[in-house]
């Protein structure tokens, strides 16, 4: 989940404790949330050549699945996300990141619809990444866990619903790193997914995303304590790296019109300059806390991993460079829905998706929200995209007799 | 061409899909029905400036058509998504580039193109992406246009131009004569072409064209690629 401007440093989001840590690394390996089991005899067969396996899929799920098994709709989470879209978070303790937009009464409506979010493969939220246990080591994979892919997520997500009994999806659903599985779920499986709405997102990630990526990747390897990725052995985190990483990346998450409005040039707490590298800004406050909270809940590696994988997801290069090629005959109907004011995926990338569907004459509608709130539009409270998942599912649902 | 003539768009449309529908007050919905008499049963169409979807959806309902629709405010997109209908967030000058040729069997731009920036590359998008273009806008040599200009010396505000020349977004405005000239020049052929009266109803009997280019306060026109000589 990518932290929002409601929970900022003087408003006091709880700060993190070990106690916070230590139950990050127990959720890594142990979490409190359903878990489906592959065992060594049915791998997750990666881009990378490698072979995962045994390996476990962490889930929540909320409503119910209908007899006809036709309600099923999944979601999939961003780069920092996590399965629990409408539950409690075991470790920070707040409530389910996308609850305004799933759940009871909402767009997403838990009372109509079999809603399945699982923690991707590769993160550390109890799926299996490179903070679990390497079979053949005993000890955390760390760096000797496979580079993970957008379509690997994808193919251990459906590997998940085969097991749950589902045969197809109603709505496929996600922003930012979501989205792109979503649009690998309507690309690799277009028979499997009825309707497709990616938000905030994009058919590759750009050179600039690229670059902000590795700044993050390289301020967590500068870390000593990343300890070359055996910092669970040695005992220590990359705290400091992995703080700076979240802190840079958090910037691309707003927008500069947010972040003035919010914070603007406002000291904290003092009444002038304290002419020294103290967080005199609030900005400044609001970015380490950011940083320290962050740390608490998530593993350095994961980090580096699901943001490479975000780097390498290119849907048209998978098809001989045309972004049209990974849609065609496809069935599915699409909402896209951008935001003004996103610079990390702005409308022009959700634009490039909606002329690649165009060209292979695949239904789709496209929204571009007005919005001052950069990239995490996407997880708050924006009226404007509510109305327009809820007109898109509503009318997907009485096309598919629901 | 002297001996060239409008001939009724919906002459050979049962003309009785209109009824039960309002006869005044609803010009709009009446300008759809005329519309709905030139897009066969089944067709691909995309509905450029489709605003609230209500003519894609009477497509649908009535013709059974898949359509698809652009629309540049989000008001109107939300309404359409609201019916199922996939359209997207767009507009005529910027979107029309990305359709491949032939994607649609009709597409329709009505009471837009006098908006664009480029009609004229506007109206080569159509007739490339579409295999026939239903086309209409309002006339700007209708009599009562002409008599604002002549006799007041003011730009004039009609039923179907009813904002201030400040606050229009026409920036193109053009008459009936000039939009023949128009498809003369890039190619397009006339296979109808009807004059509406002010309330958006056809004109059913046939005229030449000096006569429509006065009276008629809206062109519709059903225009295909290639071959007007």
């Amino acid at each position: 989940m990518d932290s929002t401007l409601s929970h900022t440093a003087e408003h006091g989001a709880e700060p993190a404790t070990p106690e916070d840590a230590r139950r990050a690394g127990i959720e890594a390996t142990d979490p409190r949330s359903p878990v489906m089991v592959f065992a060594i005899d049915e791998p997750l067969a990666m881009d990378s050549g490698a072979r995962l396996g045994p390996f476990q899929i962490a889930y929540q799920t909320a409503g119910t699945l209908n007899a006809e098994r036709s309600n099923a709709v999944l979601i999939c989470h961003a780069l920092t996300g996590d399965q629990h879209f409408a539950h409690r978070h075991p470790v920070t303790g707040k409530p389910g990141w996308w609850e305004t937009l799933v759940g009871p009464g909402r767009p997403v409506d838990t009372d109509r619809y079999f809603v399945v979010c699982s923690n991707v493969i590769g993160s550390c939220m109890g799926s299996t990444g490179p903070a679990s246990l390497n079979p053949e080591t005993g000890r955390a994979y760390g760096l000797d866990f496979p580079l993970v892919t957008i379509r690997d997520m994808v193919r251990a997500q459906a590997m998940l619903l085969d097991r749950l009994g589902i045969p197809d999806l109603f709505l496929c659903i996600g922003g930012s790193m979501g989205g792109m599985q979503v649009l690998q779920w309507a690309s690799l499986f277009p028979e499997r997914v009825f309707a497709a709405m990616p938000i905030a997102t994009g058919p590759r990630h750009s050179a600039q995303n690229i670059a902000f990526h590795e700044v993050g990747r390289q301020a967590i390897m500068a870390d000593p304590a990343w300890a070359e990725g055996r910092y669970l052995e040695a005992g220590t985190r990359p705290a400091k790296g992995l703080g700076v990483a979240r802190m840079g990346a958090h910037i691309t998450y707003l927008s500069e019109p947010a972040l003035h409005r919010k914070f603007g040039r406002r000291l904290q707490n003092r009444a002038a300059p304290t002419f020294s590298f103290n967080a005199d800004f609030q900005i400044e406050s609001y970015l380490r806390h950011q940083g320290l909270s962050f740390v608490e809940r998530f593993d350095a590696n994961a980090y580096l991993y699901l943001t490479r994988a975000m780097d390498y997801f290119d849907l048209a290069e998978d098809h001989d460079g045309v972004l049209a090629k990974a849609f065609r005959g496809s069935k599915t109907r699409f909402c896209v829905i951008s935001f003004t004011s996103d610079w990390l995926f702005p409308t022009a990338d959700s634009r490039a998706i909606v002329h690649a569907l165009n060209a292979v004459a695949a239904p789709v509608a496209f929204v571009e929200v007005e919005s001052d709130k950069g990239h995490d539009a996407f997880l708050l409270d924006e009226p404007a995209m509510f109305s327009a998942a809820q007109g898109f599912i509503d009318a997907a649902a009485r096309a598919r007799g629901l | 061409m002297a001996t060239e003539r409008f001939t009724d768009a919906a002459s050979d449309a049962p003309w009785e899909a209109a009824e039960g529908l309002p006869r005044d007050g609803a010009a709009a919905r009446i300008d759809h029905i005329v519309v709905l008499g030139l897009v066969p049963p089944g067709a691909r169409v995309l509905d450029i400036g489709c605003g609230d979807g209500s003519l894609l959806a009477l497509l649908r309902d009535r013709r059974g058509v898949d359509g698809r629709g652009i629309e540049l405010s989000r008001e109107g997109v939300n309404a359409c998504l609201a019916q199922g209908l996939p359209v997207i967030q767009g507009d005529a000058d910027t979107d029309l580039a990305n359709y491949p040729d032939d994607a649609f069997d009709v597409v329709i731009l009505s009471q837009t193109i006098q908006a664009t920036r480029n009609p004229k590359i506007v109206l080569e998008h159509l007739l490339r992406i579409g295999r026939q273009v239903v086309i209409s806008f309002p006339n700007f040599g209708h009599w009562r246009v002409r008599a604002e200009l002549a006799l007041r010396g003011r730009m004039p505000v009609t039923e179907t131009m009813p904002e201030s020349w400040y606050e229009t977004q026409n920036i193109h405005h053009c008459t009936i004569r000039d939009f023949v000239g128009l498809c003369r020049l890039v190619d397009a052929r006339i296979e109808k072409a009807t004059a509406l009266d002010v309330r958006g109803r056809p004109m059913r009997f046939s005229m030449p064209w000096w006569f429509w280019n006065l009276i008629g306060a809206q062109g519709v026109f059903l225009l295909r690629r290639g071959g007007t000589r």
